[in-house]
């Protein structure tokens, strides 16, 4: 690697630099978008997260999770519920947040003790078993009249602060918290990558018994990875509640889940930055989706289901063309491209 | 005839057989020996296309092998006892057998085929309904030679039958090759470790070294002559 | 106990449906060590179609042949196409082929047939029959249902047991590499081992729809039912399949009627999260699992 001059030697300080220009780029582009497209960023933000969280878990650790949705379904119901035990308000949103994602956390640690002790087919058999049950427990007779039953739960929408003046809309505020969110993750999640932590990460992904022969603790590694990847999803998915004022288990199906892996599998099985890019395609193919129904004259549903089979397909040709994701792929493609330039 | 013409097969980038040209006349036992690591393996399962060479040809009886598939190539009548002898543990002594004539349309012979190989090892016609992982390895070696002549090869190749044997048991096995080809005029191909023993029943040697042929020459004349066998076989 | 026994006479029935829906991962698993998540969704598919032919007004047997026979070739040809690229990569790249697969297949079901929840007509009442003067919580349906899983079971029982073909689908399950220097032609073999998976899985998915209604992701939980069953079984087992699922139709059964319907799932969770710990290789394998 070419010496970096000065601080900018420091992962953390360049991850820093990125962010604060992501975070004008996206304080710019508010301001010119229209509301829509404010409710477009946010939805992006929290995919951003969920995301990320997830290619850290799948890509770097080497643990395939297909229920990452019920982590996030976890973040928004626990924020929903940290909102009701306070009617008035008065605990500031980040702090609902922090809890909210600390209790994601906690669960994901649940979870990966359990998963750090299965492989393959079935830990994704596991995770799946998640995606599908545990939206199923707000349903269920016991727990419907703390979390609501199929209406679910409403969660509150914070205030813009009176000093950015009384134009400011709800959407444009609350697309820059979850910006913020967003930006918070992925500086911190890349960070961990350069770290000593994401080393361990991904040794114990490409070799668990040689890891384990270097001292690396591998069962508390991948328990590791499942925290940090779940909190991330939990962040995200009480964001969610907070952006659509709802948490309700039609909101938490399969087909999230689902959505999650299609974003780490576009962005190349392993890269934070890859992360982006899915996530801004996994909120803008159902968005064209739909625009294509309606121009083709089919029903708004239709459209929803466009875009479901395109996660669908987009998985398939994925695995069947490029094994090592879009990313990879293209990545490929480039080094085959300049190899047979410079053999000219 | 089997003949072998300037083999090359790698795995990535190891080179395990470095141009091998080598010939197997019918109805006789050639032996293929070489220290570990030699290419020995890899020359068998190219010849009967689990592994596809990076160039070169086998042809048997005329017939280009290289361009067949693993499950065609038997039915050109080569037969192969792979290495650890591929006993399906999960299947009985009864179906491992019958699994080596199924692709033969001629059920009268494959009965046929059947009872003569419960002929020549007894030990297996008491165990017909037993798992094979019940079997011993001398069991074992001989359920893998008689699902192999199940097929009625004309050339049989076997890597390292002796493999994990007690002397007596190989000294039955190579009798047994030896009698094949002499009275059934089957040819054989057999890989060794254990070079005095193959030799005692073969009537060319072929020594590989690092994936080149060697030495050919007389089987006799091989166990014969101190110097190649002290330098290339090691007794 | 009159709650009791209905319960069990329920679960029966039930766990017959995720036998045959375990015994399709268990013959997919054992062939090409994959399993199938599309499974559920491809019981599904083949149950639009079984609707579509009583719609035109043919009769439910009629329906129930061409459901079967689609299942057939829909799983043959995701062999050939979908599966046989993956099958030498890591195994991750399989799980999300087949997991693509499955919500490809409901996003199709989805436009073709629409997203409603439709009843789908059984083949007979669904009113229990009467033992001396009191109704049992066991219908002509649930018979029917029981005799037609079991039906199933028996035929692969006897193909692989029996014949050569089904000899040859062992070996090849086994040790393909051996069935190859023994003449299988191992790649067929496997085509139609996820062929006769998915027509059992189709079968899986026609008895189960009277119960759940049919919509896209109707098999969801019961894929998530019939994985944990082929679990419980060892996923190399196919008896272990057959009692399985039974033990898991009888659990959810119990939880279901005691506790409320929406607590199944989670039951299922449960159950499999506890097994995976504790035991997953299963309850009636012998050998341990080749690849974990
Ligand atoms: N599947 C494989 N992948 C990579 N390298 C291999 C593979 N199989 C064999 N090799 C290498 O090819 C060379 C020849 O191996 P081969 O198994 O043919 O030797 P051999 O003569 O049969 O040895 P042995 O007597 O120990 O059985 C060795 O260097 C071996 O490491
Ligand atoms: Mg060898």
């Amino acid at each position: 690697m070419t010496r970096m001059p000065g601080p900018l030697r420091f992962a953390a300080v360049r991850h820093g630099l990125v962010v604060i220009v992501l975070a004008a780029a996206v304080a710019g582009y508010t301001q010119i978008a229209g509301s829509f497209a404010d409710f477009q960023l946010a939805q992006i933000a929290i995919y951003v997260m969920a995301i990320a969280g997830l290619t850290v878990l799948t890509g770097l650790n080497g643990q395939v999770s297909l229920g990452h949705g019920a982590l996030m379904a976890i973040g928004g119901y626990s924020a929903a519920l940290v909102m009701q035990h306070d009617p008035n308000g008065h605990l500031p949103l980040a702090v609902v947040l922090v809890i909210a994602t600390a209790a994601t956390a906690v669960a994901g640690g649940i979870i990966g003790v359990a998963a750090a002790r299965l492989r393959g087919p079935y830990l994704a058999g596991a995770t799946l078993a998640l995606a599908v049950g545990i939206p199923q427990l707000a349903v269920a007779r016991q727990f419907a009249h703390t979390l609501g039953g199929e209406q679910g739960l409403t969660v509150r929408s914070p205030q813009a602060p009176s000093f950015l003046g009384s134009s400011f809309s709800l959407e444009h505020w609350l697309s820059w918290i979850c910006a913020a969110g967003a930006l918070v993750v992925l500086f911190l999640l890349s960070n961990l990558v350069t770290s000593r932590y994401g080393r361990t990460f991904r040794a114990v992904r490409d070799d668990e018994i040689a890891a384990a022969l270097a001292g690396i603790h591998v069962a508390r590694t991948q328990v590791l990875a499942f925290v940090v990847s779940a909190a991330s999803a939990g962040l995200g998915g009480a964001l969610l509640g907070v952006v659509t004022s709802l948490v309700a288990p039609a909101g938490f199906t399969l087909v999230l889940s689902i959505a999650l892996l299609t974003g780490i599998v576009l962005g190349g099985l392993g890269s934070i930055v890859g992360a982006v890019w899915g996530s801004i395609l996994v909120v803008y193919v159902p968005q064209w989706s739909t625009d294509l129904a309606h121009s083709l004259s089919f029903s708004t549903v239709m459209g929803s289901y466009f875009a479901v089979a395109f996660y669908g397909l987009v998985l398939i040709v994925v695995m069947l063309v490029f094994p090592s994701g879009l990313q990879g792929g293209i990545v490929r493609l480039w080094g085959m491209a300049a190899s047979r330039v410079r053999r000219g | 005839m089997l003949s072998v013409h300037d083999l090359r097969v790698s795995y990535g980038a190891v080179e395990a057989i470095s141009g091998v040209s080598l010939e197997v006349p019918d109805g006789a036992v050639t032996a293929v020996l070489g220290a570990n690591g030699a290419g020995k393996t890899t020359l068998l399962r190219t010849i009967t296309g689990l592994v596809r060479p990076r160039s070169g040809r086998v042809a048997y009886d005329g017939v280009e092998l290289t361009s067949l598939r693993a499950e065609e190539i038997v039915r050109r009548g080569v037969a192969h006892v792979p290495e650890g002898r591929g006993v399906i543990q999960d299947l009985t002594v009864d179906e491992n057998l019958r699994l080596g004539a199924l692709w033969r349309s001629d059920r009268d012979d494959r009965k046929k085929a059947l009872e003569e190989v419960y002929e020549l090892f007894p030990p297996l016609d008491t165990r017909r309904r037993q798992s094979a992982y019940t079997l011993s390895g001398g069991e074992r070696q001989m359920l893998a030679i008689g699902r192999a002549l199940m097929a009625r090869p004309k050339l049989l190749l076997l890597d390292e039958p002796s493999l994990g044997l007690a002397p007596l048991i190989t000294a039955q096995i190579m009798a047994l090759l030896r009698q094949l080809s002499s009275e059934s005029g089957l040819t054989v191909l057999l890989v060794e470790q254990n070079a005095r023993s193959a030799l005692s029943i073969a009537d060319q040697g072929i020594v590989l070294a690092l994936g080149k042929v060697v030495v050919t020459a007389e089987a006799s004349r091989l166990a014969e002559d101190e110097d190649l066998r002290h330098h290339y076989l090691g007794f | 106990m009159h709650e009791f026994v209905s319960f069990t006479l329920s679960g029966v029935t039930q766990g017959m449906i995720y036998s045959a829906l375990a015994m399709s991962l268990v013959l997919i698993w054992r062939g090409t060590r994959i399993v199938n998540f599309a499974q559920g969704a491809m019981g599904m598919i083949t149950t639009y179609v079984a609707i579509t032919v009583v719609d035109r007004g043919d009769s439910y047997w009629w329906a129930l042949v061409i459901a079967i026979l689609a299942g057939v070739i829909i799983g043959g040809l995701v062999e050939l196409v979908l599966v046989r690229p993956v099958e030498s990569k890591p195994p991750l790249n399989a799980v999300i082929v087949t997991l693509g697969l499955l919500i490809l297949l409901e996003a199709i079901a989805g436009m073709v047939w629409g997203g409603r929840y439709r009843s789908f007509p059984p083949a007979f009442s669904v009113q229990g029959v009467f033992v001396g003067s009191s109704r049992i919580n066991l219908s002509p349906f649930d018979i029917f249902t029981i005799c037609a899983v079991l039906a199933v079971m028996v035929g692969l029982l006897v193909l692989f047991r029996w014949t050569s073909i089904g000899l040859r689908m062992r070996a090849a399950a086994f040790e393909p590499e051996v069935a190859r220097l023994l003449g299988v032609r191992v790649g067929r073999m496997l085509t139609l081992g996820w062929a006769l998976a998915a027509g059992a899985g189709s079968l899986a998915g026609l008895l189960v729809a009277p119960n759940v209604f049919l919509y896209p992701s109707n098999m969801d939980a019961v894929l998530v039912y019939g994985f944990t069953a082929a679990i419980l079984g060892g996923l190399d087992s196919p008896v272990g399949a057959l009692i399985g699922g039974l033990g898991i139709g009888l659990a959810l059964s119990y939880i279901g009627g005691y506790e409320g319907a929406s607590l199944e799932t989670i039951g299922a969770l449960v159950i499999l999260i506890a097994l995976l710990m504790v035991r997953p290789e299963g309850l009636f394998t012998r050998v341990a699992p080749r690849r974990v």
